[in-house]
Parts: structure tokens; sequence; C-alpha cells
């Protein structure tokens, strides 16, 4: 009566399915006894050479007489014979049994498991029916029937066709008008058009963001302790706006894995690779950041194995896969393959912003060059600046390193600092060409935009962002230290703390104490040392500390020297500006000037109102939006990815290479060994995998179960496919169509086999179902993409958070935006989220649970946000001049997409009709209700009781 | 597979039971709504359980054991000078730098109690049942922390994503009562790290999350009906959803839309039990005196009374979250206030359950995420002097109730506080403990996820029989 029951999700159907067949076959290895082998014996049994038992291994043929004992071992009555042992509390069933005897007595044969082999073009069965089939798809689930002596059930009526249409294509139901142009269409191929139009809304693009948001750990805040904010919903917009551009999926999984580092990468190349920067990061004062680091290298590849290739390669962090053949060394190599990134924050500024942020600022300049100065005062600023000029000369390193980074060294004699960061950095220098008798030595610490807010530090999590804390400077001359015995500083603040940074507390011995310059981020700070006696030497070493509780080294500075005899101080004044004061007034060519004229001007008293006036004219452009990419390190800096031993981030072992694993396809020659490469090999059409897990996805999100069951696991203990032609037909046929989403959604939908009137039913997600609800009540709000939202929760939800879990609630428009822009807290999962079963967004999903508890009735019954929109259908239903028969017929078709029966017609208008006598009597309770006190507040809150209840029936938050 | 006594029993179909039982399609599948879809009926062990219920009182943050269960007067002796490099070996901490020096206990210890077991003077309210209580000297974790250490020890795994304890208990062992949650989480004082995957039912459906309940407004968000719904209003709007909800059951015969129904029963009772719940007015003034609670104000001390009313209602697992134990700086001034706030109470509620016999099924855990170093933290960049840093080599807590043999103190450290010198417990021997009281086997607990058995323990963990009575 239901076509392909095993495209059900109901369990209790699947049950009986599988008996049925399991019962009359000889037992099949893939389906039936590599899962029993996977779950029972590999671990003592299998591809894992160090927990390996008696030499003996089941995961490959092995000689016939260790099979027969296997059959003597498993039915053994001793304990101390039995297999598996009772001390591994895996025994086997009397079934289970069974099969694995029945298959030994076949001959024990071994396939090659499905999914690691290249899907194969099958033709279509044949059918006794044909007529039926609309497209390939239904040839298949029909054969399958009609093997089990099966038919298909009737297609199912208009009114239920639009519904799950539209809550699968755009995650919305119909409105009354889309309904009556559907039903009322009588032209052919109605439904068609219905499909397309659908697949043309951008509301289907925010729909099919959502998994695929799931898979990859989407987030608004960082995780864990603290759990900061992070600005990555640019990347969330370039889901959305791939998915409505039918980007096809290889070149929208090329661009999210390496988009960096495509030829000439656009700048929304760059914004799609911040798919893996949605790992989170640990800001808990006193973390270890590169072991944060390697758990969010973990999880890429444990993400990349599970969205792509349908793999679970957590075990094999540890050790070799128990299971599936994935050496505990392949993990690794694997992620040698991603492991090779910085991680910066991008600027999106757009061209046109750019260059009106240029042409702004040459116009400042131009008119702050045109502002009237006092001449005879600037002359004597000139000559004071003179007077006090010292001769800095800068010292570049003839050899430098850090203790894990690199440093490089800019054309105007400064260095800046690349790589990772820790808790304690040290840069090292030497120095072979000193200027004679040294007498002091002068550290500017200077901005940079690339840079965490512009510099000069390089701190990125926990304390403020381009922070640096300079712990200790040392200075030695052939082994032996050089004294210094003053110091100074323009400026120094300390993040928290109450101790008094300063130049000398960077020369105390003590790391816990320094010089630091916190709150001057985006400008230049300088520290200044003098040494106990002229230096003698030419040739010295220098060494820079940084060591606080979060990574703080300087990310650009520079170095200088003076032999000055009267022993210089740290100034406010830049030493670019301070080396033109040296040079003599006729050797400066314009530019020069301009720019000493330009720092007066900036800095003077003596025209601060002229220059706030000119400073109105900075304010106009709008901060950039920032998101978090992907950028690769240099050749020559790559980062080496070691196997860790146990997994552990404090053993790492041999250093391993990029490579693929070893049961796929190898990369191809002419393919880079790097993440372009690998991005390349996850697509390309010889991966037996990706399109099969990615089609599995598309059939279980329309059907609610995939293909394969365990969406999340095509290897050996994964589920087989119940109809293992059909998904390989979909598979190929996705490569065929050029990876086109819609393209292949298009053709499930079209099928007979969607069109069925008994088709699974299962409830929708949290979204759909806040989604559903601004549908039907016409409060929402149809922006696409943009920052996240902050709709109003109860006060109490930050109970308990940590930082109090404060809730901003967002402006009402924004209020009633869909709910895959709601600000996802990980710490704070967004309440009514939550209750629906969506995850808190910290590991990778690809299907959620689904669970049906009393605190979603009491969410849908008394939460604020619902009753909001009944009162907002009461109101609405309250001005309708009809009968209230009539009235009950457009509200419940309006939420339902289908007339009420008589029977529930009669139900809902006695509760009408009892709600308003009651309320009639307390006009007051009645205005509480409905929310208002304007009109006939006793219609309102009637209609809005039956609204609510309506919002509340199961049917309304399931898709049929 | 997954696997627990209360799913083993999936391959009867919620269908073939509705039938085989011959309940009404209600009664049954309210077992189900909290918890799992065969539920109370279907509840089992893997073996006879010693305790059937569990309160956690988790100290976050990590109290000091040095200043509360570890006495060291050895540290004394040293105070002032850097331990040898050779003890700290390659532990990495915090804040402090390896060469800080030993900071001697700040309070006097006494033994107490028939058993002997050493507190210090902090605890006064603890030592007069320290007969009833295991103390365990000698946890060690893997965390340094705070976050994922105290993700680690509710879920076996540093980091979010798995399921916690309490849901595990859920998962496993259903519910007890049909008209509250099985797992409820309440929470005193500041925020805490860990935050939601502390009582995240991780890749379980949410049903096995850990509910909150509140300090302010509703207890359970959304129990009370809006404003102008009264009683008549809210029954009748639930008849009418059983109504049309019925209908479509008749022409649908889907399973999920009973279990939906019995889930609107439930929020209507929920709507009267929760409130009664935390109506303190029948409690006497003898029970308010002894956890020194008051009962209008929010507390650990109010926490501890709501927990008890809770399990006496059947709620199978309560967490208590009092954080502020972080001591990174005068560690004696910390201990003094957070023992204010927790000795009384946690001590009462050993006496006030002994007292109605629910003690002996009850499991009571008392402990932070990690311990204190021997070391003292003193950096005035961060404004910080006589405190001490995370510590995960060494740490103590204590259990009672439910199983647990009472006067016992297990392991030891060596007498710089540093390292365990004997019966060291990692975090997953005592989830395997807490799991084995409760009459489940830790190895056979599993839940699949991604292809993969997940366990509490992941393939770890080792029962502590020595604290078993």
């Amino acid at each position: 009566m239901i076509v392909g029951r095993a495209i059900l999700k109901t369990p209790w159907l699947i049950t009986f399915f599988i008996i049925e067949i399991t019962a009359c076959a000889i037992p099949d290895f893939q389906r039936d006894i590599r899962p029993i082998l996977a779950g029972h014996c590999f671990k003592c049994h299998g591809p894992d050479k160090k927990t390996r038992e008696a030499d003996l291994r089941l995961d490959i043929p092995t000689e016939e007489a260790s099979f027969v004992k296997l059959v003597e071992r498993i039915n053994h009555k001793n304990p101390n014979d039995i297999m598996p042992p009772p001390s591994a509390k895996k025994p086997l069933s009397e079934a289970q049994k069974q099969l694995l005897s029945e298959w030994v007595q076949a001959g024990a044969k071994y396939t090659d498991h499905w999914a690691f082999l290249t899907p194969k073009t099958v033709s279509l069965p044949k059918i006794n029916q044909p007529e039926w089939a609309r497209n390939e798809i239904d040839y298949f689930t029909l054969v399958h029937l009609e093997a089990n002596g099966q038919a298909p059930t009737p297609k199912a009526n208009r009114f239920k066709l639009i519904r799950r249409l539209s809550l699968d294509i755009i995650g919305l139901p119909p409105t009354p008008e889309e309904i009556r142009l559907f039903v009322e269409d009588t032209k052919p191929n109605a439904y068609e058009r219905l499909v397309d139009r659908l697949l043309d809304r951008p509301e289907f693009g925010e729909h099919w963001a959502l998994p695929w948001l799931d898979l990859a750990r989407y987030a608004d805040t960082n995780g864990y302790e603290k759990d900061r904010p992070r600005s990555i919903w640019p990347w969330r917009n370039w889901v959305i706006n791939a998915i409505n551009n039918d980007l096809p999926f290889d070149q929208f999984t090329v661009e999210q894995i390496a988009g960096d580092m495509l030829p000439k990468a656009t700048q929304s190349q760059r914004i799609a690779t911040g798919f893996h920067r949605n790992t989170m990061v640990n800001e808990e004062g006193g973390i270890d950041p590169l072991e944060f680091r390697f758990y969010a290298m973990v999880d890429r590849v444990n993400t990349t194995a599970t969205t792509w290739l349908g793999l679970t390669l957590g075990c094999a962090q540890c050790h070799t896969h128990k299971f599936d053949p994935v050496p505990h060394r392949s993990y690794y190599e694997m992620m040698a393959f991603l492991n090779n990134s910085s991680e910066p924050e991008l600027s999106l500024i757009t061209p046109e912003q750019k260059a009106q942020q240029q042409s702004n600022e040459s116009r400042i300049v131009t008119q702050l060059l045109k502002l009237p100065i006092d001449k005879a005062k600037y002359d004597t600023w000139i000559k004071t600046q003179k007077t006090n000029a010292v001769s800095w000369i800068n010292i570049i390193p003839s050899k430098m390193k850090t203790s894990i980074g690199w440093l490089e060294l800019l054309e105007d004699g400064s260095i800046f600092a690349r790589g990772d960061t820790s808790k304690h950095d040290v840069y090292k220098f030497e120095f072979t060409n000193l200027p004679k008798n040294i007498t002091s030595i002068r550290l500017e610490a200077l901005p940079d935009e690339r840079l965490p807010k512009g510099g000069p530090g390089r701190a990125y999590y926990e304390g403020p962002k381009g922070d640096f804390f300079l712990s200790e400077i040392s200075l030695t001359s052939d082994g032996k230290p050089i004294e210094i015995t003053s110091g100074s500083e323009n400026y120094a603040k300390q993040w928290i703390g109450s101790s008094k940074p300063s130049a000398m507390a960077a020369a105390d011995g003590d790391l816990q104490t320094g010089w630091s310059t916190s709150g001057r981020e985006g400008k230049h700070s300088q520290a200044v040392w003098q040494l106990s006696e002229p230096l003698k030497t030419k040739t010295i070493k220098l060494q820079l500390d940084f060591s606080r509780h979060y990574s703080a080294s300087l990310g650009r500075f520079r170095l200088s020297v003076t032999s000055q005899k009267i022993k210089p101080k740290a100034k406010e004044l830049p030493g670019d500006i301070e080396k033109l004061l040296v040079q003599k007034e006729e050797d400066l060519d314009q530019k020069a000037r301009n720019k000493l004229r330009l720092y007066y001007i900036n800095t003077s008293k003596n025209t601060e109102v002229a220059l706030a006036k000119i400073a109105k004219l900075q304010k106009k452009t709008p901060p950039s939006p920032t998101t978090l990419v992907m950028q690769e390190r240099p050749e020559a800096h790559l980062r080496l990815t070691h196997r860790h031993h146990r997994g552990e981030f404090l053993s790492p072992r041999e250093v391993v290479k990029p490579k693929v694993l070893p049961f796929l396809p190898p990369l191809e020659k002419d393919m880079p060994r790097n993440r372009l490469g690998f991005a390349y090999w996850l697509i390309n059409p010889n991966n037996p995998l990706t399109s099969r897990v990615v089609v599995n996805r598309f059939w279980s999100a329309l059907f609610g179960e995939g293909i394969v069951r365990t969406t999340d696991d095509f290897g050996y203990t994964g589920a087989s496919p119940t109809h293992p032609e059909l998904l390989d037909w979909l598979a190929i046929e996705f490569i065929r169509q050029g990876w086109s989403r819609k393209k292949i959604l298009r053709l499930i939908v079209s099928s007979s086999t969607y069109r069925q009137n008994s088709q699974s039913s299962f409830r929708l997600s949290a979204e759909q179902i806040r989604d559903s609800v601004l549908k039907v009540s016409n409060l929402l709000n149809q922006k696409v993409g943009g920052q996240s939202v902050f709709p109003p929760q109860n006060k109490s939800i930050g109970e308990g958070i940590y930082g109090g879990g404060s809730w901003q609630t967002s402006s009402v428009a924004d209020q009633y935006r869909r709910s895959l822009y709601t600000y996802r807290k990980r710490s704070m999962p967004f309440a009514m989220h939550n209750t629906f079963d969506a995850p808190s967004h910290e590991t990778c999903i690809a299907r959620r649970e689904i669970s049906n508890t009393p605190l979603q009735a009491l969410t849908l019954l008394n939460d604020s946000f619902f009753l909001d929109a009944s009162r907002t259908l009461g109101r609405w239903a309250a001005q309708q001049n009809n009968e209230n028969a009539f009235i009950i017929d457009t509200l419940f078709q309006r939420c339902l997409t289908r007339r009420p029966s008589p029977m529930e017609q009669k139900a809902m208008l006695s509760f009408y009709k009892k709600t308003y006598g009651r309320f009639s009597n307390n006009k007051s309770e009645a205005s509480k209700f409905a929310g208002a006190s304007k009109g006939d507040v006793i219609k309102q809150a009637s209609w809005t009781a039956l609204a609510r209840v309506i919002l509340n029936t199961h049917e309304f938050i399931t898709r049929n | 597979m997954n696997s627990s006594p209360a799913t083993d029993g999936k391959s009867i179909t919620r269908r073939h039971f509705f039938q085989e039982c011959g309940y009404g399609v209600g009664k049954i599948a309210l077992a189900g709504l909290l918890t799992n879809s065969l539920g109370r009926a279907h509840t089992r062990t893997h073996f006879a359980p010693k305790a059937k219920r569990v309160i956690h009182l988790f100290q976050a943050g990590a109290p000091s054991q040095l200043e509360l269960f570890d006495n060291k007067p050895h540290l004394k002796k040293l105070e002032g000078k850097p331990l040898p490099s050779s003890v700290i070996g390659d532990q990495r901490y915090a804040f402090i730098q390896r060469n800080a020096a030993v900071l001697g206990p700040q309070f006097p210890f006494e033994r107490h109690g028939q058993c002997g077991a050493e507190l210090s003077d902090k605890l006064p309210h603890l030592a007069k049942v320290v007969d009833d209580i295991a103390i365990i000297r000698s946890m060690h974790t893997e965390q340094f922390n705070h976050a994922p250490g105290q993700i680690f020890f509710n879920t076996g795994f540093s980091q979010p994503g798995r399921p916690c304890l309490g849901s595990w208990l859920s998962y496993g062992l259903g519910v007890e009562t049909d008209n509250l949650p099985a797992f409820v989480v309440l929470s005193t004082g500041g925020g805490i790290s860990g935050g939601s995957a502390l009582w995240s039912a991780g890749f379980m459906p949410g049903k096995h999350t850990g509910v909150r309940f509140r300090n302010s407004g509703d207890p359970i968000l959304n129990v009370t009906p809006p404003a102008g719904a009264d009683k008549i209003l809210q029954r009748d709007s639930l008849n009418l959803i059983r109504e049309l909800n019925s209908q479509r059951l008749t022409l649908e015969n889907n399973p999920d839309i009973s279990t939906r129904i019995e889930s609107y029963e439930m929020a209507f009772r929920l709507q009267a039990s929760a409130p009664e719940l935390m109506d303190l007015r029948s409690e006497s003034q003898e029970t308010l005196t002894l956890y020194g609670a008051n009962p209008n104000k929010p507390s650990f001390a109010r926490a501890c009374i709501l927990a008890r009313r809770m399990i006496e209602r059947g709620v199978r697992c309560v967490n208590i979250y009092h954080s502020g134990w972080d001591a990174h700086s005068n560690v004696a001034g910390n201990v003094i206030n957070n023992s204010r706030s927790t000795d009384q109470a946690s001590a009462a509620l050993i006496l006030d359950l002994k007292q109605r016999g629910l003690l002996e099924d009850t499991l009571i855990i008392w402990g932070g995420e990690f311990g204190r170093t021997p070391m003292v933290e003193s950096n005035p960049t961060l404004n910080r002097s006589q405190g001490r840093d995370h510590h995960p080599q060494a740490f103590s807590l204590w259990l009672a109730g439910g199983g647990i043999k009472g006067g016992i103190t297990l392991g030891s450290t060596d007498e710089l506080g540093f390292h365990i010198a004997e019966r060291p417990v990692h975090i997953h021997d005592l989830q395997a403990t807490i799991l084995h009281l409760l009459g489940l086997d830790h190895e056979r607990l599993t839940f699949t996820h991604g292809g993969r058995d997940y366990r509490l323990t992941d393939v770890h963990g080792n029962v502590v029989q020595e604290i078993i009575a």
C-alpha cells in the first residue's frame, strides 16, 4: 500500500521490512555480515595491529580453517572459549550467530565495501507499472515495491502537495494566495511550475543553508567559557547566496575549503573559507592557545570527513580505526592538507568604499594642510623639536628568530612577526655591525593593519585584540649581560592588574612585569633604555620575551640605537617624524615638509578647534564588517604536522606529509599537495563518497530518512542503502547535472515517489516551526541576509551563564526575521531552538535528533512569541465580517493548508463559542489575553484563543 | 547499536507495545515524554542498583583541597621557596610560573567522627556527618582550564558536544515521575565556565537535556500561562488540541501524534507541579534552619532543599551548580566565603535525606573540576596575591548516600600535595562508579552517533570498589 516502506522513516515499518528480507535470503556480506563483524569482532581482530589478538584478522579474507573455528567459538557454551569473550561485553544474539554460520557455510565470501567503490551506471530496472513512473527515480523505488508485492500509494492532493513542497523547498508553509493559485491552476504542469517558482525564491537559499550551517557548526560566538562574539555572518550570507545562485556543489566545496588559494581569489571566495573558521576558540585565561588550535584542527578533519565523505574519522585521532580501514597515521596525513593556514580577520571593505575612504582621507589631508596656522608658533615648535631631536640609527639584525613563528624585515627597517604565537614567545636577534659607543636603545611598537585591531600587538583572544606585553628585554655581548640602568616610555598601560607597566619593568628580570600599551591599539608607542656605559662591541645579542596569560607578543616594531651622550628619553613623537627633524631643513622635500606640518596640526593644542570640525568629516565612513577567513602560509614556512600518539596534543611524534585516505582514489598527479589539491580531490568524480553522501542528505531532507539511514556514516558500521541502485544513479546524475543542487532537488520532488499521499511525516525543525508561525501570522520580515538578530527571550535564560548572559533584544522589525538569523551563542543556545532539538553548534551535525517533550508544549502554549502571533491572527479574524464558521475555515486553512473536516469545524466552533461567552463576562481578562484595549477585545481574545490552539496542533509543526 | 537497559527493548516497536500491553495510548506514552519511548514500565538496570537518584553539588571554579580536605603541614615549612623542577615535571600552568613559591595551608585541620577523617575548620557542618561520607583525596583529571575541566567532569570529554551524566541517566534509566522532568539543573552564584554544555544531551535527543529551574520568573520557562488565560481556558484549549490531534491520529495512525497528545497533558500537569515544588511554605522552620535557607531568596541552601523536594517527587538527577571557588587570589578569603555558602546546606542535605529515609538510595556528589596548586599565585599584573592556580594532578571530593561506604577516606597525595601518592582515581573512574551505583555498567551503556558507540567513560574507567558499601 505504501511505496518503499524502507524509505519511510517510521522505525517499526523498517524493522519488519528488514526482517522479511533477511529471513529468506543468503546472508549478504555487506548488509548482514560486516556490521556484525565490525561491531563485535574487529576491535581485537581488525585493522589495528596494536590491539590484534591471536594474529587473526576478520576485516579481510583469511584461511578457511579460521572460519570453521569462528563458527565453533561463537557458539561455544564455555564462557572461557566463547567469542566474543564476555569481558568484551559485546555478546552476539542468536540471530547474529545464525547469520554468521550461514555465511561461513556459504563460503565466507568477502566483497569490497560498497561505499568505497565508484558508483556504476546502471540501466533502469524493468517495472510492471511504467505508467506510474515520472522519472528514473520511480523505476528504482517501484521495482523494490513490486519485488515485495506492494504498490505505491495514490498521489497526494494539491493541498497536501503544496504544503509539503513549500515546507521542503523554502521551509515555510504556503500563503492562502499561493494555495489558491496552485489549486486552481488547471493547465498542465502546474506542479512543475510550482516547483520552479519555489526554487527561485530567495527563501530557498535560507532554508537549505540551515543543514549546511549545522554541518559547519556555524555560531556567532567563540565557544567555551568566555564565549565572546565573533563576526562571521558574512560567511552565512555567502552560503545563502551560493545556494540561491545554485553555485555548483563542486565549486561550493572548493571555495569553502580553499577559496583563498584559487588564482586571483575574489573577496567572495575568501569569505567562503569561513567554513573551517567556525571552529571554537577558547579565550579562558591561562589556556595554551596551541592546544586549542590542535583541537580546532581535529575538529576540521572530523567535520570534513563527515560533511563530504560521510565518514567518522574521530576514532583514528587516537589509534588505528577499529572498524573502518583508517590507519592512525592517515588521520594526521589528512590533517596535513588543512594545517598550513593562518587565520586572519578579513575586512569586507568594498572597492567603492575603499576608494571613498581614500578620497576622504586625501580630502582631509588637503583641508588640514590648508588650515591657517600661526607661523610663529609653528616655527617655535619646529625649533624646540629640532633641539630635542635625537639621531637614532635603525639597526638591522643579521639573524633573527622566534620560539614559534617567524620574523620578516620590512622596507622601513621595521620587523613584522608572523606564524603562530604562544603564551610565552621569545624573539632573538643578533647584530654584528653596530655603531660605536651606543648609549641607548629604542623599541618602537608600530601599528599595522594586518594585525588584530591594527596592532601593534598580536593578542587575538582573552586580552584586548592588538595588545602586547613585553616582559623582558635582555642584551648580551659574548654571553655576558649588558646592564640597563634606566628606561622610559611615552605611554604605558596594561590590561587588568594594578602593577605599573614601564620600560624598566621589562628590564627587571621578572617575567611577570613589563611594558604594555593597552588602549593604544592601532597607534605608535615607544620605549627607550639606557645602558650603564657606552657599548664597546659591534656585536650583540638581543632578546625580547613576551609572557602573559594569553598570547601577547609584538606584531610590528623597530629597533634603533643612538650614541648620543645625553641619554635620550622616549617621546610621543613617532620615530619617522623625529628622523625628519634631525635632517637639515633645506634637505627636506615638499612631502617631508607636509608630513611635519600635518603632524603638528594633528597634535598641537593650537589647532584643536579647527581639527574638531574636520574630524566630523572622518566619521562619515562606517566601519566595514569583518569576517573570519583562512590564508595559506608561504611555502617557506610550512607548518609541520605530526602524528599525535593517542591523539594527545602533548605527544607529537613523527612529521607526516599530506596524503589522502589509503582506501580511496589517490590525489591526481598534477594536483598540488595542499589544501587546494585536497579540495579538488574531494569533488573528483572518482571519489566514490562525496556525491553519494550529498545526494543522500538531500534525500533525507525530503523523505525524513536517507537511502543510507546513517547520513553521517558510510563506513563499515553504517547502514546499507535501502536502494543502492537509486543512490548510485542519483550520485552519478548529480555530477552529470553539473553538481546543480536545484536540478537534483527538482528531479527528486518531481518524481511520483515524492508525490504520493502517504509519504513520510516528520516534525519540523525548531527554525521551521518559528518561521511557520511568523509566516502564517504575517509577521515575517522577509529581509535576506545580514547580521544576526536577537528576538526577545526571558531574562532568566542568562542565569548561571558566564558573563551574565546578556541578550540585547533587537528592534521590533528584526525580531521577526527568519530564525536562521537568530544570534547563536554557543554557551547559551536560543531557548526556543534548544527546546526543539536545534544543536548548540559546537560540533558538526549531519542530522538532528527529534524529540517530543512537554517543554515543547509549554513553549507553544505559553511563550510570548507564540502568543503574539496568535494575537495577530486573532486581530485579523476579529476584523472579518463573516460567519464564524467561515472565519474558522479561513484561519484553519491559513495555518494548516487544508479545510477542516466537519468534525474539526464543529469542535472549533464550540470552543470559540464557549470562550467568547466566558470572555464576555470578563472583559478585563479578555483585554489582557488579547493584548489589546481597542476594538472588540472579546472577539479578539476569543479568536486569539482559537488561533493559539491551531498553532499547537501536531499537524502545524509537522511536515506530512 | 544504542544500548541502555531502557532501550534494549527497542525491537519492541511502539505500536506493538501499545497493542501488547493493552494500555490506553495515554498512560504509556507518558513515560517517554521526558526520557525514552518506553519509559518507566520498562526501566531496567544492568544489575541491582544501590542508588536510584543523584544529587550532584558541583563546586564550580575548583575548591582548594589544601584548605578543606588535604592537610599538608609540610608545605608550611617550605613556604616561600619554589618546588624542585623535578616535582613539577612538564606540567603547564594557567597563570603561575614554574618557579612559584610554596604556600602553606591557610587553616588548621582536625580529625572528626568515628572514622577520624581530617577536615579543615572551615567545614564545621560537614565534620558532624563525616561518618556518612567517603572522601577521595586522590582525584585527578586531564584538564587545567575551567570550561574544558567542567565539561570533562560532566561529559567525559573536554570539549562540548557530548551527553552529560544526567543525560546518560535519563537515557539509561528513564523517568520515575509523570509530573516533573527526569533531569533538573539549578544554579546559584555567578556564571559557570562550561555553560550549557554541562547539562547538554550532546548528540542524544534533546529530551535528555537537563531542564533548568530558574531563580527568577517562571521556574521552568513558559510554565505560567499567559495573562488572561485562566485555568478553564487553558484546560479548554488543551481539550481542543487533544480533540484535533486525536482526529488526525484516527486517520493517520501515527504514534508520534499520541506522544504529542500526552506531552500536552504532562505540560498541563507541570503547570501545577512546578509551582508546587518551588513553594517552600510547607517546609518546617526546623528544616529551613537546618539548611540555613531563606525560602524566598535564591541560594545554595534553598537549592539543596529544592533538590530534596525534587527527588522526593521522582526526579532522577539534580545538578546544583555553585560557582565562585576560583581562588587565584586570597585563597583563604575565598574558602571562608564559599564554605559559608555551601557547608551547612551540604551537610543538612545528608541529615535531611537520612531522616526521611532517602539517603540510602540517593547518591550525593560534592566537588569541583580540579584542584589547586601547592604553590602560591601572586601576580601584580593581574592584581593577585596569596592565591592558588589550577592543579589537575590531585584534588579531593566527597560522596555520600546511595551505596557509598561512609566514614572512609580514599587515597592520598605526597607531602607536597602535588602528586597522588596512593590510589589515583581518574574522572572516568568516578563516572564509572556513579553509573555502577545506579545499576549501570559504564561499558555497556552506549549510544551510537555517527557510526561510533559512545560511552560516558570513553574507553576508560574502572569502578572504585573501595568506596562502595
